[in-house]
């Protein structure tokens, strides 16, 4: 098709570019600022050039807590993902069921993440939680506060509980729109159960997959309230992730310049990670 | 290939039927030949598609049972009835080339990979999509699209029935007619037994043996295409079929004698009517002969159709079309008469015979 090229068009665009200017390119530079920089407060800056970038990336603190960001992400990604397809694959089509589960669904999503984070923390306590009080009456040795592997139990089911409905809702959307004939044909093909999933409703789903996964990779990665409300970033170090280990530098220890740094580093990772698993998957889709 | 027989059918999309309009599918009774080539002809809405699926398996019907060659496969899915069936919009896997799309049934049904290949490269040739194989389905046009869905409908030999549903829609014309041909001849090689829905009826009447008109949920006739032409055994199917429908008059009946407002025609036998039907009288406007003798008419219009005209006139107060040869006059005094083998009356929209 024919192509008219309008250069007057851009300035179309100038209000929402100035409007993302002020709500992130400047607060972005404000960081960028401080991360080159040395202060003691009062307003007085010393120049710093790269050396908080250099420290950041040789202090073994940042790169365990990229590791546990890393872990906790592929967890959550490699449960949410299949059993998101599973619920959605399962949810019904039509009838009175449909409004219910939608609903059902939507709950935890309407929660906000302090308070998700604060219901699992009660729920969990072996004193006067529901879910500890149980499993250690039933003899679990289960306790959050001071097992590793307890700590990550506790936080990966809540983000499962938290965000599965997500992608459930994403792969109902994609299931919906395919039409009755596809699997009336499907049918007279004498198509088994999994290869109706596999050449019909996957290649359908791929696209609200890709969105599902991008968004759940990119919010379990910047994960920060729940696990600092329920775990505090313990037992020791173990749950301290990225975020976590942000704020304890900028507002616990105040060191503006570092942290200021590894948030810039923080941002590149998950922008780079993003457009890495964008790319690999869209361009699988093209081969196909 | 089977014969088919459809057994008091019946079916209601509603849970409970109450009376007899909650039925898309008032009472089939009926048996289609094995090997037979069928149409079903009607409007949107009247239930052919209602029927196929019922045929095919994709859904149970409310009441009555089906039999393929005798056995009941009322309860049988579509898998184990051995059916092929072709959709309206094309449906295809995406994912897949055109081969493996067109083989997908043969490999879901376990054909050994030779018989597969020689089946699917026999049907990419004749649906006209040998150089596209190897590519993705994804990309085509919509009626590569639906050839394959038509290709996958027919790669499968051993089928009880392939059933259409209106394959050729999204098809342009000339394409249209190729693939006709096609299924003819498939048809004449292999003597499946299909059955084809349309709503066209050039269609319906070129591909078939045997035509089914429906109207409003139930078989109006079945018959040759010269048998609907002819004998419409409904007003509807006078009305749906031929270009321009059958003319439809009221009438009185006395007898052999038929009343037309002041005109009276004579008939060469008594139609059995019973006492407070409404009667009419069908005739075809190509068996209206318009001349200087007979009824008097008023001409409003004539449409030069190139072969012919069609004169659309008013006769007894009621608008009639007939048709003339494209060298026929229009006399300034118009008159017409109705060839009287051509005249068919209703009573209640139903034809009647003689009396017995």
């Amino acid at each position: 098709m024919e192509r008219t090229w309008n250069n007057k068009a851009w300035f179309m665009v100038l209000p929402v570019l100035l409007l993302v200017a002020f709500s992130a390119v400047i607060p972005l530079m404000t960081v960028v600022n401080y991360s080159v920089q040395d202060t003691f407060g009062n307003n007085q800056f010393f120049w710093a050039g790269t050396d908080w970038f250099v420290e950041i990336l040789h202090s073994d603190r940042f790169w365990e807590a990229l590791g546990r960001n890393l872990l906790f992400s592929a967890i959550i990604l490699s449960i949410e993902i299949p059993l998101g397809i599973l619920i959605a694959l399962n949810m019904p089509k039509k009838g009175l069921g449909v409004p219910v589960c939608l609903v059902l669904m939507a709950l935890p999503l309407l929660i906000p993440w302090n308070v998700v984070g604060t219901i699992w923390q009660v729920f969990g306590r072996v004193d006067i939680g529901l879910l500890g009080f149980t499993l250690k009456a039933l003899g679990f040795d289960y306790n959050y506060v001071n097992d590793v592997f307890d700590a990550w139990m506790t936080l990966i089911v809540m983000d499962v509980w938290h965000w599965t409905s997500l992608v459930v809702l994403l792969c109902y959307a994609g299931l919906v729109s395919i039409p009755e004939a596809y699997y009336q044909a499907a049918k007279i093909d004498g198509a088994s159960r999994w290869a109706v999933f596999r050449y019909i409703q996957l290649p359908k789903m791929k696209r609200v997959l890709l969105i599902a996964f991008l968004l759940r990779f990119m919010d379990s990665f910047m994960i920060y309230t729940e696990p600092f409300v329920v775990t505090g970033g313990g037992p020791g170090n173990s749950t301290t992730f990225l975020s976590i280990d942000l704020v304890k530098m900028a507002i616990g220890q105040f060191d503006l310049g570092p942290a200021a740094a590894m948030s810039i580093i923080y941002f590149l990772i998950i922008l780079l990670l993003s457009w890495i698993f964008y790319t690999v998957m869209t361009s699988s889709d093209e081969q196909a | 290939m089977a014969r088919i027989n459809l057994e008091h059918i019946r079916h209601a999309y509603g849970e409970k039927p109450k009376s007899e309009a909650d039925y898309a599918l008032k009472e089939v009774h009926h048996e289609w030949n094995d090997g037979g080539a069928y149409a079903l002809l009607g409007p949107s809405g009247c239930g052919k598609t209602t029927l196929l699926n019922i045929i095919s398996g994709l859904l149970q019907p409310s009441e009555g049972k089906i039999l393929f060659d005798g056995r009941d496969v009322t309860r049988l899915s579509t898998q184990q009835r051995n059916i092929a069936q072709v959709f309206q919009f094309p449906v295809i896997y995406d994912t897949m080339t055109v081969y493996d799309n067109l083989a997908f049934p043969l490999r879901n049904r376990r054909v050994p990979e030779p018989e597969v290949d020689r089946r699917v490269t026999e049907i990419i040739e004749m649906i006209g999509l040998s150089g596209w194989a190897k590519k993705t389905a994804r990309g085509l046009t919509a009626d590569q699209k639906q050839k394959i869905s038509l290709g996958r409908g027919l790669v499968r030999n051993d089928v009880n029935a392939i059933l259409f549903d209106e394959p050729l829609t999204v098809i342009d014309p000339h394409m249209k007619w190729i693939l006709r041909s096609q299924l003819k001849k498939l048809h004449r090689q292999f003597g499946f037994t299909m059955v084809y829905v349309t709503h066209d009826q050039t269609e319906a009447l070129t591909f078939a043996d045997k035509v089914v008109v429906m109207y409003d949920g139930q078989i109006v006739q079945i018959g040759t295409p010269a048998e609907l032409f002819e004998r419409p055994s409904h007003t509807f199917v006078g009305y749906f079929i031929g270009s321009p429908g059958m003319n439809l008059l009221p009438a009185q009946i006395d007898g052999s004698r038929v009343s037309l407002g002041t005109d009276t025609i004579a008939l060469d036998y008594s139609p059995k009517v019973a006492a407070g039907a409404k009667t009419e009288l069908g005739i075809r406007p190509e068996f209206i002969r318009l001349g200087r003798e007979g009824m008097h008419v008023r001409v409003n219009k004539v449409e030069d159709i190139g072969r012919q005209k069609i004169v659309r006139a008013e006769f007894a107060g009621r608008p009639i079309a007939i048709v003339v040869p494209e060298d026929g006059e229009i006399p300034a005094d118009p008159r017409v008469t109705f060839d009287p083998s051509a005249v068919n009356i209703y009573a209640d929209s139903w034809r009647v015979g003689r009396e017995a």
